[in-house]
């Protein structure tokens, strides 16, 4: 609710360049929208508004004036406990589904239903089944994920016990969650009691909201998301690192252009395949184009790209801004973070855009149904309607910013390994020893959406600037990741020169660079894992609460975002969030999310929204824990806020 | 003379304008700053809602201010270019005497400063904040000239 709009960053330069002609053919976008919900209603934005039953609406006076209660009379702490835990569930349902849909088609592809997916890493197969105590030996792989899926759709359900991917986590957590009751039992479960839990007259106190919240939010962490890393990549292969190519600049004047939108890499996956097709491109080029060029909008561009090396045309705010070029020929979307604006901007081009997923329908897109069974079929179906889009683009309205960026994406819990100790010893141990010698300070980890309330993506490059300078290894997925490598922050050679001395010595020692790409938002569960490592490895404590990390969302918008915080929270990190979820109307909420909740589990929150300060938080909750762990001083100290 | 005016038939109670108008006069004029420091101001202007209707109840700076002639140490007085009641704060004694004396009861307590607290139009913006963030255009600063033609 700032009164000074104008400070507002308006975006990367082909965002700007985009943005002007939408305003010049009178399309409005993202941020005209936001302009019109200004001021963002306080009550909402403070936590202190209830709708969950007919006595109300009710809201809290924030200013002790009015209503302290409402109907019901539930307090202001009852209201933004219950709101916070229902948002919880909410990001963790959309994690968990995403899981679900990959486990029920390893599962299809196991049993031989569907000839188009099958098991390219059997390496992580028998990793995680041999986790799940499924019997690999002498197995054939399809028999071993069959098995395995069909556990994994049963811990979904499961009512009591604890999950399996949670044993991950190191004994220090594990007893922490016991004590605090935050182990998830299962993974639908946790979803189901947050709802019952959060409706009339039922748990009212926000200690007790909370600890369900978090249990919750582990259930993703630990179950649903790092159940969508771990069988995406058995699927489809482990990531590795290599050159990729983002920004609207991807998109291609003279090629058929096909962006695939959403989360879930099922159908993007295949749309790969097909576009690569020899027949599909001989196609294209008798349409009078000279190739196929697919390309990844938000996570599925994520996925692709680091399985892949695909391009990615832009991050969440980009979406409505690649339709304006006038160029893209077909929008594939699935799910999660698509704007249901996007088929009234495609209206005003050749642009088709497609719906797929029966969770998912937008009023005035074509809806051609994803089932694995047929997943190439399809694919090809739509690949081919681009293709035969082609021909309809109007080349006068056609306007591609030149901008485009190099970056190297694909880093996972598994190659920073070898990276790290070679494939003969693979370890952490170069990493650990660079902190405990003081020449990495600790790792931080800056994930998340962009958004057109705060800086429009630029926060993240200022904060990873200052942080890497710092000698603060960073880590980095979704949203966030694509908009520092727009920034020109994702490849060795740019991110170097705004590193720390120690840093740098460390990163041309082993060969990485200072900023990781990880993955999607499903991926921040890398972030978990390559956590247990360290802690593994000896050296930094016992638990992840002792490891001098943190994390930060920057410009966070959706409930996902919010879960993903929880679960980094509850396993004892610190998290900052650009902006507050809606608790500061309720003193008691905000002490608990920022001071109380460090008692428990070792983690807690902040929220800062200028990214120096930002990254002050960070740094100055890094060293805390380097002294507490009487780690020897950093080798070349900088002092935060000093000039590269 | 521009005035503010309030459709009632178009008020829908959200209290937007409470809020702009707390924020827009406090420390920081920032929600999540003022909240945190415990600097949030007061509402000048309230909702109040009777048969089925919500009206905005804000200062009218009235053409013949009661409050004006009810206050003993000249701290309000009528700025006649303006046309806006104004309030001295350094003058200002606390009294109340304004707050009764006003029909409309649009004056507010500011109990821990002891001054009352009126609708100053944010003159620091050169147009009430009310006015400006109303969702639905219940509240609308205008000529008055305007303003009669539409009637």
């Amino acid at each position: 609710m700032s009164e000074n709009q104008a400070k507002k960053f308006k975006g990367d330069d082909a965002t700007q360049q985009m943005r002007q002609r939408a305003e010049q053919m009178g399309i409005e976008t993202v941020w005209d929208r936001e302009e019109m919900q200004e001021p963002h209603c306080g009550f909402g934005t403070l936590g202190i508004c209830c709708k969950n039953c007919n006595l109300g609406p009710c809201r809290i006076d924030p200013f002790g004036e009015g209503a302290s209660q409402g109907v019901c009379g539930a307090d202001a702490d009852t209201i933004s406990a219950r709101n916070l835990v229902r948002h919880i569930a909410a990001g963790t349902a959309c994690h968990s589904d995403h899981g679900r849909e990959i486990t029920e088609t390893l599962l299809m592809a196991a049993e031989g239903k569907t000839k188009f997916y099958r098991v390219t890493s059997a390496e992580k197969l028998k990793v995680v089944a041999e986790e799940y105590k499924v019997k690999t030996e002498n197995r054939k792989n399809e028999e071993i994920a069959a098995d395995l899926a069909k556990k994994i759709l049963a811990e979904y359900g499961q009512q009591e016990g604890e999950l399996v991917l949670a044993q991950r986590a190191p004994e220090k957590q594990k007893k922490i969650w016991r004590k605090y009751n935050l182990m998830p039992r299962g993974i639908d479960r946790e979803v189901v009691e947050s709802m019952s839990r959060t409706h009339i007259g039922v748990d009212n106190d926000y200690q007790n909201l909370m600890q369900q919240g978090m249990r919750t939010a582990l259930a993703d962490g630990w179950g649903g998301s790092m159940i969508g890393t771990e069988l995406s990549d058995i699927l489809f292969g482990k990531p590795t690192p290599q050159r990729g190519k983002v920004n609207l600049g991807v998109l291609k004047e003279d090629q058929v252009n096909l962006l695939v939108h959403g989360h879930v890499p099922l159908l993007s996956e295949m749309i790969c395949e097909a576009g690569s097709d020899p027949e599909m491109i001989a196609l294209a080029k008798k349409k009078g184009a000279t190739g196929i060029t697919i390309a990844g909008l938000c996570c599925t561009a994520n996925e692709i790209l680091v399985r892949r090396g695909f391009p990615v045309a832009g991050n969440f705010l980009q979406q409505e801004l690649a339709l304006l070029t006038g160029a893209v020929d077909l929008l594939l979307v699935d799910l999660q973070c698509i704007m249901p604006s996007l088929p009234e901007i495609a209206n005003c081009f050749h642009t088709k855009i497609v719906s797929t997923s029966p969770k998912a329908r937008f009023p005035g897109m074509e809806h051609i149904e994803f089932n694995e069974k047929d997943a190439g079929i399809i694919a090809q179906e739509i690949v081919r309607k681009a293709i035969d889009n082609f021909p309809n683009r109007d080349k006068a309205k056609v306007c591609i910013p030149q901008e485009t960026n190099d970056l190297m994406p694909g880093f996972t819990t598994e190659y920073v390994f070898k990276m790290l100790g070679g494939t003969y010893r693979s370890s952490y141990k170069p990493l650990n020893e660079g902190i405990i010698n003081g020449r990495i300070r600790g790792v931080a980890a800056i994930v998340g959406c962009d958004n057109p309330k705060a800086e429009s993506g630029e926060s993240h490059a200022k904060l990873v600037k200052e942080l890497i300078k710092n000698d603060v290894l960073v880590v980095q997925t979704g949203c966030s990741a694509l908009a520092c490598a727009k920034a020109g922050l994702l490849t060795p050679e740019a991110a170097l020169q705004y590193a720390g001395k120690g840093l740098k010595e460390i990163c041309e020692a082993v060969g990485i660079p200072p900023v990781l790409h990880l993955g999607s938002c499903v991926d921040n569960t890398r972030i978990l894992t390559a956590c247990c490592e360290m802690v593994k490895e000896g050296g930094l404590g016992e638990g992840l609460d002792d490891l001098p990390i943190a994390g930060a969302a920057p410009e966070w918008m959706s409930e996902k975002a919010i879960a993903i915080g929880w679960y980094f929270v509850a396993s004892g990190a610190l998290v900052v969030f650009g902006s507050p979820f809606p608790v500061y109307g309720s003193p008691n909420m905000t002490k608990f999310v920022t001071e109380d909740v460090e008692k428990m589990t070792g983690g807690k929150w902040a929220f800062e929204s200028d990214p120096l300060q930002m990254a002050k938080v960070m740094i100055e909750h890094i060293d805390k824990k380097r002294k507490a762990l009487n780690l020897r001083p950093m080798i070349y100290e900088v002092g935060v806020g000093a000039s590269a | 003379m521009k005035k503010l005016f309030f459709y009632i038939e178009k008020c829908l109670a959200c209290r937007t304008c409470e809020m702009v108008c707390c924020v827009g006069h406090s420390l920081n004029k920032d929600l999540f700053k003022d909240v945190r420091e415990n600097s949030i101001s007061p509402a000048r202007l309230k909702i109040f809602s009777a048969k089925a209707k919500n009206y905005p109840l804000a200062c009218r700076h009235c053409d013949d201010p009661k409050c004006v002639v009810a206050c003993m140490s000249a701290a309000l007085k009528k700025d006649e270019k303006t046309g806006q009641v104004l309030h001295d704060k350094d003058k200002c004694v606390g009294c109340w005497m304004c707050v009764m004396a006003c029909p409309y009861g649009a004056i507010r307590l500011d109990r821990k400063e002891k001054i009352p607290l009126r609708c100053d139009l944010c003159i620091d913006i050169g147009e009430p904040r009310c006015a400006k963030n109303c969702p639905v255009k219940a509240i609308i600063w205008e000529e008055e000239a305007e303003i009669a033609k539409k009637k």
